[in-house]
């Protein structure tokens, strides 16, 4: 029987260090972790359960933003009074993210962290080619059933989805991943899979994500969360889009643009060419199509996943209507 | 003797239930609520694999991770040393068992059987178990086991381009008149192929038993739809008298037709418990559910209509396809509906089955009717369109007043009358025929219909009723609930024979050593099984009166009384003169301690031999088209669908399903099964998919998070109608099946309903979003 030792931290930094031992691994939720130990893809040697660490757990928001623990559960923050009015697009990822049991168990640093669903990736008994997993072992997607793969940031080593919904939203607004002292934008946190998809986050054994700072913005006030699928619940992303608009006064200019997509990418996918086409335009129909196309510029697709390439740039566009129309 | 007539009398009745008024929840057409329902609730129902014996041990299986090819060796070395590890069963030193008959009747090659495999034709199929003390050891042994192959190359679908067309099944072959060359001169025609994908009943409760040995008595705790027949396999299996297995199968978490066969792991677990002298318990894995044992088959039609300018069809030329493994058949009657659901004197239909690397496919709800539905009903919604005629119209013009095939009456087909309540109920006649002619911002709406059905099948029950000196009533019998409400109905039918509160009445099934019973399949048990226990309460009933009236110590002996009435569980004389009192007051004064009877539907002179093949095999069951008359239940599925014309999601935002399932003995569980073959077609429609990866004959979606079955989100507020009557040729109390009928028919009124709205026609299963964008 693989036994693995089980040890509850009792200080950030006492779970810190237990992170920074060969093969040990940081248990929160437990809803990506026990899976994939199931899996027979994460073999911990020492878990190290952060769960009953104190004050993990918080939400702040205040004028300057959201600050939320690591620890907090996924269904708290989507449900919390002040996140949802300033930051609509947050929730709304959360809510409709896995389901009601899993939100209930998961947390907000896990959800960061979670591996993606590639089928290979999670069947190393069957297909023990994978880059992500094993590093130079090839990649089993790559000619295979790739419906679900990624046309954004991918490689030949790695076409992989980033499947979250959360951090998607978090891009869009230039959230901040606390790992303890240091800080990292989210954009930088998740990493392009390039020569080594092993590597998905800026994060050194030995660290933690403590908290996500989200800075307000009016354009994270006017927000959403767009996520479109086959299944109405409990399915992840075929496309998503987290958008953010704010207008300048005449309510029809748009100042300040965000988006961000899902899905359709090897990590969650801040879309600056649409932001850069829109920003300083009057919100129209046919402009706001045109400029959404931007979305998918240099997607490369793997057969199956084509159609992403149409759907995206559509989710994009329904997104920013969207908020137009409560302007 | 007496002769019981039921007490709410379906012959005078409209419906003969609860709808009728006047029907008690107690009696036979009452809405009572499931009996077993608090158990489940509270969780006090314990299920087959929770039984906790001493001394268990756990079997983890080993299965192939290539498709086609052969064993080269096996290390088992590390996995022998692997702590706790009590016994690795390979192909080499697994003890030898016997072919058992299969579940027709056939009788077994001579020849060995061994459940794990050397030569491989699928990916996934058993080739080692290990057994340790822990789950947790046998699956780190497991992974242990080291297996080399010598592979070859595998068909991996029907679309490979090695697969062929297949094997001619004759027996399948329908036609009467001249199909070919009456569609050819036809002035109107259409023909297109329609295709279903694989599919799996993905039941909550996984698959799974606990076998254990003492001497050679064979005990297995195993969800089962079928105790009897799977005991006889056990008992072949192992060369021991039927007698000498039990099975008990208390609950099943669900089973679509997945669970009435012993399978090979069965074998492991109980050659292990044989090995080791220990029970074994082997849960098969979420994953494994997909190649332990066969989910619906992969199927391709052709449906070629040929017809008149009024939509009249003249011809159907029909041909289909089943894939099937390369070492089992299996036949899914692809023509099923097609020659029963339209009138038309000229028709051909026969069928292949090609042989890819696949486990043996099985039955998943209406195995045949559902995907042959799929081609008839979206073909006649093409030639609706094609003639410009309303997609309702059209089928009523082409009303079969008789089997078309069989060239019989309908015992009853009350479709007419199902399409007349659905369309009403759903607002029909405001429908704009022109696709994308409805739409709600960037939703477009569509309307779709399709008909469906499900042939009777009958066969013979048995059942043992006692009467307890309490005056409650007890009912055994070897047949089983997986949800579906045998418990309830049976203990209604007791209530009422006998005369007392249906909660007065205990129902014991899902043991071996019980009365026995045949398959819960075919949508049949209800119908069997009422009729079994209304024969053996009535024998009951008559012998309780039959003291009461003779045995010198009964209050009513001095009565001089021809017969007597039981109700609410007292027994009084008919006009009321002389004593009343309880049954358990009757029994206590004529000293009894229970009465008991057992009753069966068997033929009089049915041999030994008869009744055991009729319990083991379906070799006895009765064509559905026997005798004069030709049997089915019935449907008619309207649906409302919005299809997102940017992203081509579809989601399903109306049902009414009018539907004839002859007399219902319980419309409150009939209406909750005929929900969940909707539920069950909504995800069929949209959703699900054995996706196989093509290079290695590999279904990747092998788990709950991938392969997708609808959520609560996906399903609307559904609408059911009953528009059956009692039907006296279909069963001994008038029903006709429920269980399969539901699912028949609603993909195709799914994919109608998004030509509807969108004005595309998807002929492949499922219907997700790329096919539309
Ligand atoms: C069936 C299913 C469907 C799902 N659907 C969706 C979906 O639609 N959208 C979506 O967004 N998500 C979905 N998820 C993923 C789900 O949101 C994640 O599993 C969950 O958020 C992980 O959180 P957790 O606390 O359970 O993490 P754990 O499983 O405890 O940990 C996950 C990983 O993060 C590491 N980790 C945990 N906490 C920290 C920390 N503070 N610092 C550093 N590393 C840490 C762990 O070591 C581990 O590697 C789904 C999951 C399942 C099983
Ligand atoms: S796509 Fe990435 S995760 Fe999937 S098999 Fe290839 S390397 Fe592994």
């Amino acid at each position: 029987m693989r036994d693995f030792s089980y040890l509850r931290a009792s200080s950030v930094d006492a779970a810190r260090e237990a992170a920074a031992l060969p093969g040990a691994m940081l248990l929160a939720g437990g809803t990506t972790l026990v899976d994939l130990a199931k899996c027979g893809v994460a073999e911990p040697e020492t878990v190290v359960d952060i769960t009953h660490l104190k004050g993990l757990d918080t939400i702040a928001v205040d004028d300057r933003g959201a600050t939320i623990g690591a620890l907090a559960r996924m269904s708290r923050v989507a449900d919390h009074a002040d996140i949802k009015s300033r930051f609509p697009a947050v929730s709304e990822a959360l809510w409709q993210a896995a389901s009601a049991q899993l939100r209930n168990m998961a947390t907000i640093g896990g959800n960061l962290m979670q591996r993606t669903r590639c089928p290979y990736f999670r069947d190393p008994a069957n297909f023990p080619a994978c880059n992500k997993r094993w590093p130079g072992s090839g990649c089993s997607a790559i000619g295979g059933v790739t419906r679900g793969h990624a046309v954004l940031g991918t490689s030949e080593a790695c076409v992989a989805t980033y499947p979250g919904d959360l951090a998607v939203a978090l891009v869009a607004f230039d959230a901040i991943v606390h790992l303890g002292d240091r800080q990292i934008a989210v954009d930088d946190f998740f990493l392009l899979p390039g020569s080594t998809p092993e590597r998905e986050h800026a994060i050194e054994p030995g660290e933690m994500i403590t908290a996500i700072g989200i800075p307000a913005s009016a354009a994270a006030r006017r927000s959403t969360y767009l996520k479109v699928r086959d299944r109405q619940s409990y399915e992840f992303a075929a496309a998503s889009a987290a958008v953010g608009i704010e207008f300048e006064a005449d309510g029809r200019t748009i100042r300040d643009l965000r988006v961000a997509l899902g899905g359709v990418a090897t990590k969650p996918w801040r879309a600056r060419a649409v932001e850069e086409a829109l920003n300083g335009k009057v919100l129209e129909p046919e402009v706001v199509r045109q400029a959404s196309l931007l979305a998918v510029e240099g997607a490369v697709d793997r057969g199956a996943n084509h159609y992403k390439i149409e759907l995206a740039p559509r989710v994009v566009a329904r997104a920013i209507l969207k908020m137009g129309e409560t302007a | 003797m007496t002769v019981h007539e039921l007490r709410t009398r379906p012959g005078d009745a409209k419906r003969g239930d609860a709808s009728d008024g006047a029907v008690l929840a107690d009696q036979v057409g009452g809405r009572l609520s499931r009996v077993d329902g608090p158990a489940k609730i509270t969780g006090a129902a314990k299920y087959a694999v929770e039984q906790q014996l001493e001394g268990l041990t756990h079997a983890v299986l080993v299965e192939s991770t290539i498709a086609a090819g052969r064993v080269r060796s096996i290390d088992t070395a590390a996995a022998k040393a692997s702590p706790g590890a009590l016994l690795v069963l390979t192909p080499d030193n697994i003890l030898p068992l016997r072919t058992a008959t299969d579940w027709l009747g056939t009788p077994p090659p001579d020849v060995a059987y061994c459940p794990l495999a050397r030569d491989i034709t699928f990916s996934g199929q058993h080739v080692a178990a290990v057994v340790a003390e822990t789950f947790e050891q046998a699956v780190a042994a497991a992974a242990l086991v080291k297996i080399a192959y010598d592979e070859a190359a595998a068909i991996v679908d029907l679309s490979d381009p090695k697969a062929g067309d297949g094997i001619p099944v004759d027996a399948m072959t329908k036609e009467w008149g001249e199909a070919e060359t009456a569609f050819a001169s036809a002035p109107v025609r259409i023909c297109n192929a329609y295709n279903t994908p694989r599919e799996y009943q993905a039941p909550i409760e996984p698959h799974g038993l606990i076998a254990k040995w003492q001497g050679d008595q064979l005990t297995v705790w195993e969800p089962s739809q079928w105790l009897d027949g799977m005991a006889r396999t056990y008992a072949e299996w192992f060369g021991v008298p039927f007698e000498n297995v039990r099975l008990v199968s208390p609950y099943i978490g669900g089973g679509f037709g997945s669970k009435a066969f012993a399978y090979g792991y069965g074998a492991v677990a109980a050659v292990a418990a044989k090995m080791l002298g220990r029970p074994v318990k082997l849960a098969v894995t979420r994953p494994q559910t997909f190649t332990a044992y066969g989910g619906r088959a992969a199927t391709r039609q052709t449906v070629a209509l040929g017809a008149n300018a009024e939509g009249q069809i003249q011809s159907i030329v029909h041909r289909g396809v089943n894939e099937t493994s390369v070492d089992g058949m299996w036949v899914e009657p692809l023509g099923s509906v097609t020659s029963v659901m339209y009138a038309t004197p000229n028709f051909s239909s026969r069928q292949n089955v090609v042989r890819v690397n696949t486990v043996v496919p099985g039955a998943l709800r209406a195995p045949g009717e559902n995907p042959s539905a799929f081609g008839i009903e979206s073909a006649i919604d093409e030639l609706a369109y094609e003639v410009g005629i309303d997609p309702l119209e059209i089928r009523l013009r082409n009303y079969a007043e008789q089997d078309p095939h069989a060239k019989k009456p309908w015992s009853t087909r009350q479709l007419r009358e199902a399409f007349a309540a659905g369309a009403e109920a759903f607002g029909w006649s405001k429908r704009n025929p022109r696709p994308r002619s409805m739409r709600d911002g960037n939703q477009l709406i569509g309307w779709g219909v399709a008909a469906g059905t499900y042939p009777v099948r009958r066969a013979y029950g048995e059942a043992v009723v006692r009467i307890l000196a309490d005056g409650s009533v007890e009912v055994e019998s070897s047949s089983i609930d997986m949800g579906q409400g045998t418990y309830t109905i049976l203990a209604q039918t007791a209530a009422e024979v006998v005369g007392v509160p249906a909660e007065n009445v205990v129902v014991k099934l899902g043991d071996s050593r019980y009365a026995r019973a045949g398959v819960t399949g075919g949508s049949r048990l209800a119908g069997v099984m009422t009729g079994a226990v209304h024969k053996a309460a009535s024998a009951a009933l008559d012998q309780l009166i039959g003291l009461a009236i003779s045995d010198p110590a009964s209050p009513f002996h001095a009565l001089q009384a021809n017969t007597l009435v039981v109700a609410n569980g007292r027994i009084a004389s008919p006009r009321g003169n002389g004593p009343e009192v309880s049954i358990a007051e009757l029994l206590s004064s004529v000293g009894r301690e229970h009465i008991e009877a057992k009753g069966d539907t068997m033929p009089a002179n049915s041999t030994v031999e008869d009744r055991y093949k009729n319990y083991t095999t379906i070799a006895m069951a009765l064509p559905h088209t026997e005798g004069d008359y030709s049997r089915h239940s019935w449907c008619a599925h309207f649906i409302e669908v919005r299809v997102d014309e940017d992203f081509g999601t579809v989601r399903v935002s109306r049902v009414v399903s009018a539907l004839d399932s002859g007399r219902l003995y319980n419309p409150k569980l009939a209406e909750s099964q005929w929900k969940g073959g909707i539920i069950m077609g909504i995800g069929q429609a949209l959703l699900e998919e054995g996706i196989v990866d093509r290079r290695h004959g590999r279904i990747v979606n092998n788990n709950l998070a991938d392969y997708l079955i609808a959520t609560n989100a996906d399903i609307p507020d559904i609408e059911v109608i009953s528009v059956g009557i009692p039907d006296p040729h279909s069963s001994v109390l008038g029903g006709k099946g429920v269980g399969e009928l539901g699912i028949v028919g609603v993909a195709p009124a799914i994919a109608n309903a998004v030509f509807h709205a969108t004005g595309k026609r998807v002929r492949d299963l499922p219907i997700t979003l790329e096919k539309l964008i």
